[in-house]
């Protein structure tokens, strides 16, 4: 039997895979934005799992605002990475240092 | 259902303005509008300000999702003042840099429709909604000079970690439902009895305090700040400075008490760490900077460190002295960016201190309005500065955390230093090359304005201490 805490497990290791993921990698912007979508996506599985485990259909609704957003925010994400690609001719993470920090 | 729509109308408004100038700017002559655009735009948030200040009485609208109080009321106007504020003193300095660019003001009139739904948030997906309006306008403002190396990083670097922020916060939203079994703040205020909340729901706030305390640019997740200060376009810069730091931090205290209002204890320590770090590092990492953006993003830490110890105080009071802080905050931020997206030489923009050299012979006034505004930064009395700060000490104070406040004290002497530096430059530095400081009357008058308001505001304030205690009394009850 899946339960409730096996979706949310499942949840919480890929929600810690996309952190991982933002902040391990060196190699490729494309990649923290795929981290992002993994970030999104984890909290929707456990949004639909609560949805479903309190019988409140809330939780599904908050999940396809989240899928829009994300949707916008990818597209944001993907022009300006566009822009900075023409300036430095790069998408290299290690090449994100003009300004230190 | 008429009455929801009476109570949101603002908010429609500005989002068929916005809707109505973008089709109108793409019809016509594209960016040979933005001038008029700019006016309209901060003409419409001008008008709306003084609409929703005449608003009375706490409404909810949509079944809880979207609240109208005092809280609200007084957070709007001052988001909406502000953005109008540096819509109009930005424009010559954007046209200066061939940045005169139609999308602006209707970016920043989207962002602020986000800002305004954040401090009207009555439920998780209101709050996810307006923060991340505001956020996504906010992520393509940064990166505006699109042929500029450091502008687009500046947005690339933004959108990540911003990003990162929304997902954590998400992710505590998400555990906050799960555990409460609603979205709505007056449902989750229900799950915490004796003073606790569960578990899964203490997880849950701190996935939630943390995406926050990124927006607030609070330590330990203030990274962002200085690359994206710097990078910006500097009258943009000056938008991320004022408008979006006290949305959050309305934002950031209207969770804590609507939704979390029954379990102060669980939150307060937390706060009151984060305003701790902030205060010290603000002030510390401040004093190596060259770059007078830079500066002014670690003073920007300093000055939330500042505002989250009145919500750390967890008392009305508390939150009183917070939204004082904030409106001081803004206006002096207003005036010294003014005077900071004029510093030029040879028509390129300059952002070294070491610029200022003696700047206080050649334009004696703007130098004198500067050293106000620093000097008020600073929180020297007589300023205004000072009783903003005073106003948050003494909360601290007030609810037994005399340690922060010692703290609070010890980190605004630190921090004085590096405003004090900047007017040794203008007065005492060495002979340099000229400073040249081209201002708009709009950016003259906001200069000279602020650093006029932050002396003779000593007197009382300009009533702002009554409509924050009104606020804060619509929000802890």
């Amino acid at each position: 039997m899946v339960g409730l805490e096996h979706y949310l497990s499942v949840a919480a290791a890929l929600f810690v895979i996309g952190v991982f993921g933002l902040f391990l990698n060196r190699k490729n912007i494309i990649i923290l934005l795929m981290s992002i979508e993994l970030m999104l996506l984890s909290v929707n599985i456990n949004l639909v799992a609560f949805s479903s485990y309190l019988g409140d259909l809330v939780g599904q609704v908050f999940t396809l605002f989240i899928l829009t957003v994300a949707a916008a925010e990818a597209a944001i994400g993907l022009a300006i990475l566009v822009s900075f690609f023409r300036n430095r001719g790069t998408i290299a993470v290690e090449d994100v240092n003009v300004m230190k920090g | 259902m008429s009455s929801d729509i009476q109570i949101v109308l603002p908010e429609i408004l500005l989002a068929c303005f916005a809707m109505v100038a973008l089709l109108f700017a793409v019809y016509t002559s594209k960016d040979k509008m933005t001038g008029l655009l700019t006016w309209a735009t901060a003409g419409v948030m001008a008008a709306l300000a003084l609409m929703i200040a005449g608003g009375e009485g706490s409404n909810v609208a949509f079944g809880g999702m979207f609240v109208d109080d005092a809280y609200a009321r007084f957070a709007k106007v001052a988001i909406l003042l502000a953005a109008a504020a540096v819509l109009v003193v930005g424009q010559d300095a954007m046209a200066r840099r061939g940045l005169a660019r139609f999308e602006y003001p209707i970016l920043i009139a989207l962002s602020t429709i986000g800002m305004m739904m954040m401090v009207s948030a009555g439920d998780l997906m209101a709050l996810y909604m307006g923060l991340e309006l505001q956020s996504l306008a906010l992520y393509v403002v940064a990166s505006l000079n699109r042929d500029s190396v450091k502008s687009t990083e500046a947005g690339m670097k933004y959108f990540v970690l911003g990003a990162l922020s929304s997902g954590l916060l998400l992710y505590g939203a998400s555990l906050t439902y799960g555990y409460a079994g609603t979205t709505l703040f007056s449902g989750i205020i229900e799950a915490a009895n004796d003073g606790h909340v569960g578990m899964g729901m203490l997880i849950g706030l701190t996935f939630v305090m943390s995406g926050l305390a990124f927006k607030v640019s609070a330590v330990p997740f203030h990274m962002w700040t200085p690359d994206v200060y710097e990078g910006a376009p500097t009258p943009v810069t000056a938008f991320f400075a004022t408008a979006p730091k006290l949305a959050a931090m309305a934002l950031f205290a209207r969770v804590m008490f609507d939704a979390f209002g029954n379990a102060v204890g669980d939150w307060q320590q937390i706060v009151a760490l984060l305003a701790l770090a902030s205060m010290f590092l603000g002030a510390i990492a401040a004093i190596g900077q060259s770059n007078i953006k830079r500066l002014m993003a670690y003073s920007s830490i300093a000055h939330m460190g500042f505002a989250l110890l009145g919500l750390a105080a967890g008392s009305e009071f508390g939150v009183q002295a917070m939204m004082i802080y904030m409106a001081i905050y803004l206006t002096m931020n207003v005036g010294t960016f003014a005077f900071i997206m004029s510093m030029e030489r040879d028509g390129k923009p300059v952002t070294d201190i070491a610029a200022l050299n003696q700047y206080g012979k050649a334009e004696p006034l703007k130098a004198l309005a500067m050293l106000v505004l620093l000097f008020s930064l600073a929180g020297v009395p007589p300023m205004v500065g000072f009783f903003g700060k005073y106003a948050v000490l003494n909360a601290a104070i007030q609810s037994g955390m005399t340690w922060l406040a010692v703290g609070g004290v010890i980190a605004s002497v630190i921090g004085a230093f590096y405003y004090l530096r900047v007017v040794y430059y203008m007065y005492f530095g060495d002979e340099g090359e000229a400073l040249e400081t081209p201002m708009s009357p709009a950016a003259w008058a906001a200069l000279m304005g602020s650093a006029a308001i932050m002396v003779l505001g000593v007197v009382n304030l300009f009533g702002v201490e009554g409509a924050a205690a009104a606020a804060a009394a619509a929000l802890v009850n």
